[in-house]
């Protein structure tokens, strides 16, 4: 056995090692150092930003929480930086979930943005989680002609009619500003399909989604879709957006998409060094069984 | 047959038709609220029909002894573990409102039993899933990217340029080609690729689609297509 098929025959559990390096050593060197690389905005990414910038204090804002624990190491920093920048703009947040487990993303958010560094916002008030309804499409339907319909009662269990947060709202329509977080269906593209697009005009939306939903997203930019943020790169420019703008000593837990891109670099790094390592050799064996 | 084929039939042809036409007529909107209601009320359903399928497949495997059966007792296990904590509402301490009412507190709660399951259980392992997929994808980076052609060279090329320019690789590889060269920046490329060429490629394959859905709605609604209702075939 030559070379050339030695590696090609390579065990894969090498590779495994490698990836698992790859990924591994940049967390212990952030983790040690603090360092993250510098990040520039795209337009996509800025858009989000500035689509939230531009409410004025008090507005009610819905946050969808369309994903679950298997997407959050790519979907929960730009949440995060998501419910920052509107406790900051002091909107007021209204949070639901079209996935069983996305109330429960919801809750975690809240607890680690609001309760921890927003202590005087009030439930029910400047925020709430309305939790998880099953239905997909059909509560979007629900939603554009009675809001409370859809969803009578908060996470805590009390009765939306009585919470002053939601004190004249009608439909999904009295939110001027749309931001969804989403793993998949239901999620984005079911979000521009039937709410954004029957909302005539009135309701303006960002999405923030996985890298593999990302390419499908674009074509709803910037029409449909105010702004975009593609995985873990575009939560890593938004966070350094909504840090800049706020200033100050920014603690670990908002800057987690950019503490992320470093294991990011040399897993792309390593893909790519491999499909390079990989053609050279199909190419050397293809030549070697023509000679 | 009538209960089978025609009532599900109407059922679909009427609610369809009324969903539809609401849309355009302000007197029936309400109606085709209804109608939306009705589908969240069957999704709702759904997941207890879900949840007996579940239960039929894995138990007819483990009697058969199907390969990989003990599989199936583990997830059987897990359903009812969890089942049981969250509908008895094990552990759950009363709510504030009602602190007399034992089963007035909700489950998912971080200090409860079926709270421990999902963040103790559930978000690591679905994570560990998740996380999974870079070493399969780094395997098959080396084994199954291949420049055979043409189509796959370009492909490979275009994963190149996304994989560098979504990372700070791009900045430091291409960071100094000066202003009026810096569309060709990596970064830049790569936004360049995703904004236009996927972008006209994906919206083609959109319309594409919403006009088969359109097509394939229409014949449900009219009651061509009657695959939906299983057996296969057509009127």
């Amino acid at each position: 056995m030559n070379m050339v098929d030695r590696l090609n025959a390579l065990d894969r559990r090498w590779v495994f090692l490698l990836m698992g390096l790859a990924v591994a050593v940049p967390i212990l060197w952030i983790g040690i150092t603090g360092n993250t690389f510098p990040e520039t905005p795209t337009p996509a990414a800025a858009a989000v930003f500035k689509a939230v910038e531009d409410q004025p204090e008090g507005t009610r804002v819905l946050v969808a929480f369309d994903y679950d624990p298997a997407s959050a190491g790519e979907l929960q920093p730009m949440a995060t930086a998501l419910l920052h920048q509107c406790a900051q703009r002091k909107l007021k947040i209204v949070c639901i979930a079209l996935w069983p487990l996305g109330g429960n993303m919801a809750q975690q958010t809240i607890a680690e943005v609001i309760r921890a560094d927003y202590p005087a916002m009030r439930e029910g008030e400047d925020f709430v989680n309305l939790g998880y309804q099953a239905g997909n499409e059909g509560v979007m339907k629900v939603v554009l002609t009675d809001f409370k319909k859809a969803f009578p009662v908060d996470a805590r269990g009390q009765a939306t009619a009585d919470l002053p947060i939601l004190q004249g709202v009608q439909t999904v329509k009295d939110f001027p500003l749309l931001l969804n977080v989403s793993a998949g269906y239901p999620g984005s593209k079911e979000w521009v399909q039937y709410v954004v697009s029957a909302s005539e005009g009135k309701v303006k939306m960002v999405a923030g989604c996985t890298g593999v939903q990302s390419p499908q997203m674009y074509p709803y930019f910037p029409g449909q879709l105010a702004g975009i943020l593609g995985a873990i790169k575009g939560a890593a420019e938004y966070e350094s957006l909504v840090n800049q703008s706020i200033g100050g000593d920014v603690a670990p837990k908002y800057r987690e998409a950019q503490r992320r891109m470093a294991p990011q670099l040399f897993g792309h790094l390593l893909m790519v060094a491999l499909i390079v390592a990989g053609n050279t050799l199909f190419f050397m064996g293809r030549k070697g069984a023509r000679a | 047959m009538m209960l089978t084929r025609a009532i599900p039939l109407w059922i679909a042809v009427i609610g369809g038709m009324v969903m539809l036409v609401s849309a355009f007529l302000k007197p029936i909107e309400g109606l085709g609220e209804n109608f939306a209601d009705a589908f969240n009320v069957i999704a709702a359903i759904a997941s207890v029909l879900g949840a007996g399928s579940l239960l039929k497949s894995n138990l007819s495997s483990i009697s058969r002894r199907d390969a990989g059966w003990g599989y199936a007792v583990l997830v059987l296990f897990t359903f009812i573990i969890t089942l049981v904590f969250g509908l008895a509402k094990i552990g759950v301490h009363p709510s504030h409102d009602f602190p007399t009412a034992a089963f007035s507190g909700k489950q998912e709660t971080p200090d409860t039993p079926f709270g421990w399951l999902y963040e103790y259980a559930m978000v690591p392992l679905t994570s560990t899933m998740f996380a999974l997929l870079a070493f399969y994808v780094a395997s098959a980076a080396f084994r199954a990217f291949r420049a055979k052609n043409l189509e796959a060279g370009l492909l490979l090329g275009t994963a190149f340029i996304v994989l560098l320019g979504r990372t700070f690789a791009g900045v430091v590889l291409t960071g100094w080609l000066p202003e009026w060269a810096s569309g060709l920046r990596l970064e830049n490329l790569s936004v360049y690729i995703m904004q236009v060429f996927n972008t006209a490629g994906n919206r083609a394959i959109i319309i594409g689609i919403a006009l088969g859905v359109a097509a394939t709605s229409l014949r449900i609604l009219l009651g061509v297509d009657r695959s939906w209702m299983g057996g296969g075939g057509q009127s």
